[in-house]
């Protein structure tokens, strides 16, 4: 008991509203994501998604050790980003769901979810596209003072991408504010990281830009938590860039379309056992720091959010093909000849607003 | 087209000449630069970051001293990297900045285009008007300089068939420095194309920030018997064709596209149905140019029923720029070549 206490300052999950923080926002993507795979599964959901099931505790670490009016760009496998970084539920169910009162009115979908007030620069359809963003986002906070660091997620596969090793050597040379978080689920859709990449690790890429180069167990919520504590802090201080690996594992197919050929079903299982959900609870019951009414009030709330958010979502006005072009920069090219420059579409003020 | 013999001017002085007294007569690249300075003087959000903008001065000596006067944070030298450095700016632009990026051939967008055509076109639109990326992204383009067949293409009609791109195309010095202005100004990304050969041309250019509003064409040349529509170094080219038109007794209309997306197709229109008569130039190859564009939207309009003879495009040959200065002359439209296309037009119907 005394070596319990002794080890509580130090150890994040020791504490109960940390403990419980962690624990609801991974307990909340879950349900989020299986409540998304059903409504496919039942054909109330169109287009694609891709689920991060599995790989809470990347999304949950990370964005724990971020301030508020931090910076993060996501990926096609961004739910769990969105909600770690505060999004609301319903209007992210809503945007999966068509609907006008979605994140992005419908125009996006599951891969272009952003909420730029909460400081989610968005999910991004092109493998490696939101790096070079989130390095760009980072010169501004360093050029306009605003002490906020940016992290940017992305996956193994985007590391073989140019604009990742573009984006990164940017980010060394100007000793940017940005943690670059790979999320390596061993698989760019089907390529294995084995098969994709020489080196061993992601981290040890890092070398290549002159920048730190961190490898953590991407399941384990503290031990994330504790090397994005680590980065952020660096960035925050004018430390500049680090390339933090985070190894996991996706449970789900890349898509709707995966047919899981390109792995046995014994790596899988094996990988289910290694759940970020499950260790965390059993950590925190091991270290007393909650107890089993609240592991299952966690469990409870995070269903009963999701179920809200899909009943109100459902419930909500579809987008409306009607004023599809309202307001966008598009509407000036899709007018009726003529009419050009009928409107002041390009000159509207700003609905949402830029980061500032 | 046959090969003129003679090797065409490398200057072309655009627009009127200003008389004694008139105002100031700056070069393209100057009026590029001091719209440029006068709007990061005016504005700490503007930046420009490229290849070598820095105490290089830029390849084409666009930048100059803006880094003297604003520094390397503000005149930001990049590695050769224009996905990362494009990408940058995109990420800039939506978190309060006005990024100006510098492309030194307007060919090298192609390593940059995931960032313009997947991010900066779409950001606003995809996230439901949540962001704006008010990003500028100038590019010299066009032929003429002996670079052959990857820094001499034109490629405007790649951007203007992106929605969510803004794509103009200077043609004076004025206008340079006036649109440019106006695409820092704009909330959204803008594509400007500026021509390696109209850097040294000079103009008449306001000393003042004078904005020229996007999406409106200039008409610098009336006339009754034809109307030519160009683009770029082609407006220059065009004008100095209707002086000789003008001599043999033809009077050639000159209409500047300068925006190409968003389209000013009332004023394009207008002086079409003044004349009945349309040659549409441009540099690039002619399949799927822009001028099809301009020619669909004729069709498409009252102004068809008011030609005397059927639409005309004067355009570069579906070819790469060749090297060779006889070939590459050969390739695009030039002021003799536009005189012949016009003199045949008009002795149509």
């Amino acid at each position: 008991m005394s070596d319990l206490l002794d080890a509580a300052p130090a150890r994040p999950a020791a504490h109960p509203e940390w403990a419980r923080g962690a624990l609801s926002t991974m307990w909340t993507i879950r349900r989020f994501e299986e409540a998304v795979d059903d409504l496919f599964g039942r054909g109330l959901m169109h287009g694609t998604m891709h689920l991060s099931i599995g790989q809470e505790a990347s999304a949950t670490g990370v964005c724990l050790a971020l301030r508020p009016d931090d910076l993060i760009a996501s990926t096609h496998r961004g739910h769990g980003h969105c909600i770690a970084k505060g999004a609301e539920l319903e209007p992210m169910m809503a945007e999966l769901l068509a609907k006008d009162t979605g994140y992005c009115r419908g125009r996006g979908g599951s891969m272009h979810i952003a909420d730029v007030a909460r400081g989610n620069l968005g999910a991004n359809g092109i493998v490696g596209g939101g790096v070079p963003i989130a390095v760009g986002a980072a010169l501004a906070q360093q050029r306009l003072g605003t002490g906020r660091v940016v992290v940017c997620f992305f996956g193994d596969g985007a590391t073989n991408e140019g604009a990742f090793h573009e984006a990164a050597n940017l980010a060394a040379i100007w000793n940017l504010p940005v943690v670059l978080v790979c999320e390596n689920n061993k698989y760019g859709m089907s390529f294995s990281t084995e098969r994709s990449m020489k080196v061993a690790t992601v981290a040890e890429r890092s070398a290549a830009y002159g920048m730190p180069g961190v490898r953590v167990d991407g399941n384990d919520v503290e031990a994330v938590h504790a090397a994005a504590t680590e980065a952020v802090r660096r960035a925050r201080e004018g430390g500049g860039p680090t390339l933090l690996e985070a190894v996991t594992y996706r449970w789900k197919g890349h898509s709707k379309s995966d047919k899981n050929l390109y792995r046995t079903r014994e790596e899988i299982e094996e990988w289910r056992r290694d759940d970020p959900i499950a260790a965390f609870e059993a950590e925190v019951l091991r270290l007393g720091t909650l107890g089993e009414a609240d592991v299952a009030a966690v469990r409870d709330a995070a269903r009963d959010a999701v179920r809200d958010a899909v009943r109100a979502a459902m419930a909500a006005p579809d987008a409306d093909p009607a004023v599809l072009l309202a307001d966008v920069p598009a509407a000036v090219f899709s007018r009726p000849l003529g009419s050009d420059l009928a409107t002041p579409a390009a000159r509207r003020p700003a609905t949402g607003g830029a980061v500032r | 087209m046959s090969a003129p013999a003679v090797p065409a001017p490398l200057e072309y002085v655009v627009g009127q000449v200003p008389a004694a007294g008139a105002p100031r007569v700056i070069s393209y690249a100057e009026a590029v630069r001091e719209a440029m300075g006068q709007a990061m003087a005016a504005d700490d959000r503007v930046l420009l970051l490229g290849e070598d903008v820095g105490v290089y001065g830029g390849a084409f000596g666009v930048s100059g001293d803006l880094f003297a006067r604003f520094g390397g944070d503000r005149v930001r030298d990049t590695p050769i990297s224009e996905l990362g450095f494009v990408g940058a700016a995109v990420g800039m632009a939506m978190s309060g900045l006005r990024p100006v990026a510098e492309i030194q051939f307007s060919d090298f967008t192609c390593q940059a285009m995931d960032q313009i055509v997947n991010q900066a076109a779409k950001i606003h639109f995809m996230l439901g008007g949540a962001a704006h990326v008010p990003m500028v992204l100038r590019a010299p383009g066009g032929s003429g300089t002996g670079a052959a067949g990857q820094h001499s293409q034109s490629l405007e009609a790649w951007f203007a068939h992106t929605p969510g791109l803004k794509v103009v195309m200077p043609a004076t010095a004025a206008d340079a420095k006036g649109l440019l202005l106006s695409a820092i100004d704009d909330p959204d990304p803008v594509v400007v194309l500026e021509h390696k050969l109209l850097y040294r041309t000079s103009g008449p250019v306001p000393v003042e920030p004078v904005r020229v509003p996007l999406g409106v064409a200039d008409v610098p040349r009336r006339g009754t018997d034809l109307t030519m529509v160009a683009t770029g170094v082609m407006v220059s080219r065009c004008l100095t064709a209707a002086e000789e038109l003008a001599a043999a007794g033809i009077s050639a209309a000159v209409v500047d596209v300068r925006t190409l997306s968003p389209f000013d197709a009332a004023t394009v229109l207008g002086e079409i149905d003044a004349t009945g008569r349309a040659l549409l130039v441009q540099e690039a190859p002619r399949h799927v140019g822009f001028m099809a564009e301009v020619a669909a939207r004729i069709s498409e309009s009252d102004t068809l029923y008011r030609l005397l003879a059927p639409v005309r495009r004067l355009c570069g040959l579906d070819s790469p720029i060749p090297y060779a200065p006889q070939l590459e002359r050969a390739v695009v439209p030039q002021v003799d070549t536009i005189v012949a296309a016009a003199t045949a037009l008009a002795e149509v119907g």
